[in-house]
């Protein structure tokens, strides 16, 4: 069999059944949401499993990323284990934080997933402290630090892009552009219509790619990815992508264009897109990615049921884990 | 052997040997090697006070010079701190903190409780402290009470060179974010201070000076200003007993409470503003947990509600000074005359 791809056949099946397990986790997430059972601030990932799993497909362990509020995606991506992330923001004792974090804080650091986080663009100081440690402790690891178009604008994410620069560190700065920061337009919100150009005035490459397309994610974050693991320093790579849900569980979406989550879906839905390239090529058949799809629901399925049904953190672990003195 | 060394020795005695001890700490700030890239000298400040001075070359490797960024720089600390390193942080002036603050209180003292125990960071993040050098209302501050609110951060505020070189060392071995305030009035302060290594434990406060007839709780520069305030007092027939916190997260409350149970007269001296202090907070938990032991109200000495004044006539007023710690002392034995 011919594979017009840059990932084995092997690879290729990974890579949707991470794209297809971070789909499945949020669409239940968003039905289970509506009911009531979950508490709290959620913000879905689903539509832009491709940046996430085309980037996190070069890493190791000993790649660092330091996510954003939008954190599930870059989780499964990373290898974070589905059910300890579902007993998370059940607020549940197994859960990746113990329940002291919930969907916004899960982290692992195991795992070189350095937390979701709250606050937008705290992740770019983090991950060149990442990269610091890197270079400092002589391993080839790398850090990515993910933020949206939103955060792009903040003040840490701006300051890191030029010490990461000045230090040369092994960090790409992903821009996860889906248009909207919160509920207003990347249009309004950020001055230039090129993240290349302000890659540039920190000197440093920048590439922006679809990232409807997981091959050309995979491809340019190989490049970046690259050239940081061999010493050639800092990226920014910018992902235009599509958000099929609100900023969070909720929001009734109503500053978006008629018809343009429907028109999204039909035509941009990075997991469609993906499956038709692998199947039409021939690499892949259909009955084997509906095994793995099965699989997938199967998985979720449990990690609700699991996490529904697990204790509630005792009330001893209210001030365990903090230095407490009184 | 027997041998003296400022507070700023001390501490650059502390880096030298953590850094000889363990090549994982790194130290980095603004200008803590000086004129990095720049045609001149290398070497040329060891940070903005001299304190990091000639460290590099005996650490070269381990001390890194940033830019004018606290926001990355200290984040990227923090960052660095969970993957490995025991970096040591200088922020050149406590008032800086508003730039970096999301990184200290948001990420660093919160990652080991909001990821459930499964995180740790030791990271140090020194700075300067404290009025009296004429710097206005941007590089004077104490802000020790905004440092000790936040759960999950260690804040330790030396008085003199033998407990801090002790308490920084034990900073830069704890695995928990530890704020290291030094009180800019105490750089040139010499005790004696043993050439070997050691370390001091956090909330264990040190008796300053015994004493039976009142108690003192303080920290920092004001450690030295109730110490002369004492001895004035001592003339009057007043017998003052000095307790120097040392450090204000973990607090050592039983030392207090001891002390008070014995003289039963509290006087709570800060340098710090008055609203939430340090002195609020001692004076809050002898009034829960102490209050059958005090024979009269307790007494505060702090700054004033304002920031801290440029003019010397003013700043002057402002820092709580050794006469007003004692006037506060004798309103405690009651209206006694001077």
């Amino acid at each position: 069999m011919n594979n017009p791809f840059p990932l084995s056949r092997d690879g290729l099946l990974t890579a949707y059944r991470r794209m297809r397990t971070i789909r499945e986790f949020e669409e239940r997430l968003h039905v289970e949401f509506a009911k009531g059972d979950i508490a709290g601030f959620v913000h879905l990932y689903a539509g832009e499993e491709a940046a996430g799993v085309g980037i996190m497909m070069h890493l190791e362990d000993h790649d660092r990323i330091a996510s954003t509020h939008r954190g599930h995606g870059h989780c499964i991506a990373k290898g974070v284990d589905v059910r300890a992330m579902m007993a998370e923001i059940y607020g549940k004792a197994t859960g990746s934080c113990a329940g002291k974090g919930g969907s916004m804080h899960i982290a692992d650091l195991s795992k070189g997933m350095m937390g979701a986080n709250g606050i937008l663009g705290a992740g770019a100081p983090l991950i060149c402290g990442a990269g610091l440690a890197a270079q400092k402790l002589g391993h080839d690891g790398v850090g990515i630090t993910f933020f949206g178009d939103g955060a792009s604008n903040q003040g840490t994410v701006l300051e890191s892009m030029n010490l990461a620069a000045i230090w040369n560190l092994p960090v790409i700065f992903v821009v996860e552009n889906n248009g909207y920061a919160e509920s207003t337009s990347v249009d309004y919100a950020v001055a230039t219509d090129s993240y290349v150009d302000r890659a540039a005035g920190f000197g440093m490459p920048g590439i922006t790619v679809d990232g409807t397309d997981f091959f050309a994610v995979y491809e340019a974050a190989g490049e970046v990815i690259r050239r940081a693991r061999e010493g050639g320093g800092p990226s920014l790579l910018e992902c235009k992508m599509i958000r099929f849900y609100g900023h969070f569980e909720g929001d009734a979406q109503t500053y978006r264009a008629p018809g343009e989550i429907e028109e999204n879906r039909a035509h941009r839905d990075c997991l469609k897109i993906f499956t038709a390239k692998i199947l039409e090529a021939g690499v892949v058949e259909t009955g084997e990615l509906a095994r793995i799809e099965s699989e997938v629901v199967d998985l979720i399925d449990d990690a609700l049921e699991s996490a529904k049904a697990a204790p509630l953190p005792s009330a001893a672990e209210l001030t365990t884990d903090v230095y407490v003195s009184y | 052997m027997a041998r003296t060394l400022s507070m700023m020795a001390a501490i650059n005695e502390a880096l030298d040997q953590e850094m000889s001890r363990d090549p994982t700490v790194v130290v980095l700030g603004e200008d803590i090697v000086g004129g990095t890239g720049s045609p001149g000298e290398d070497d040329a400040w060891g940070g903005a006070m001299g304190v990091t001075k000639g460290l590099i070359h005996k650490h070269p490797g381990q001390l890194i010079d940033t830019p004018l960024s606290e926001s990355a720089y200290i984040g990227a600390a923090i960052g660095a701190a969970t993957c490995g390193l025991r970096p040591v942080a200088e922020l050149m002036f406590i008032d800086f903190m508003g730039v970096c603050l999301d990184q200290i209180f948001n990420q660093a003292a919160k990652f080991r409780y909001m990821f459930g125990g499964k995180a740790e960071t030791p990271v140090v993040i020194r700075a300067t402290c404290g009025a009296g050098f004429r710097a206005a209302a941007q590089h004077s501050q104490m802000l020790t009470p905004i440092m000790t609110h936040i759960p999950g951060l260690k804040v330790v505020c030396p008085s003199n060179a033998y407990d801090t070189k002790g308490l920084l060392i034990q900073s830069i071995r704890d695995n928990d974010p530890v704020i290291f305030l030094e009180h800019k009035n105490l750089y040139d302060r010499e005790t004696d201070v043993p050439e070997e290594s050691y370390a001091i434990p956090f909330g264990e406060a040190n008796i300053a000076r015994e004493g039976r007839d009142v108690t003192i709780v303080t920290y920092g520069m004001m450690v030295p200003y109730s110490l002369e305030a004492s001895e004035t007092l001592k003339s009057e027939g007043i017998d003052v007993e000095v307790i120097d916190l040392r450090t204000l997260s973990p607090i050592d409350l039983d030392t207090v409470f001891e002390s008070v149970e014995m003289t039963g007269r509290l006087v709570c001296v800060d340098e710090a503003n008055p609203r939430c202090s340090i002195a609020s907070d001692v004076a809050a938990a002898v009034a829960q947990d102490a209050f059958g032991s005090l024979k009269g109200p307790v007494a505060m000495v702090t700054a004033p509600h304002a920031p801290v004044p440029f003019s010397s006539a003013l700043e002057d007023l402002y820092i709580p000074s050794p006469e007003r710690i004692a006037e506060a002392v004798r309103r405690t034995m009651g209206e006694r005359p001077s």
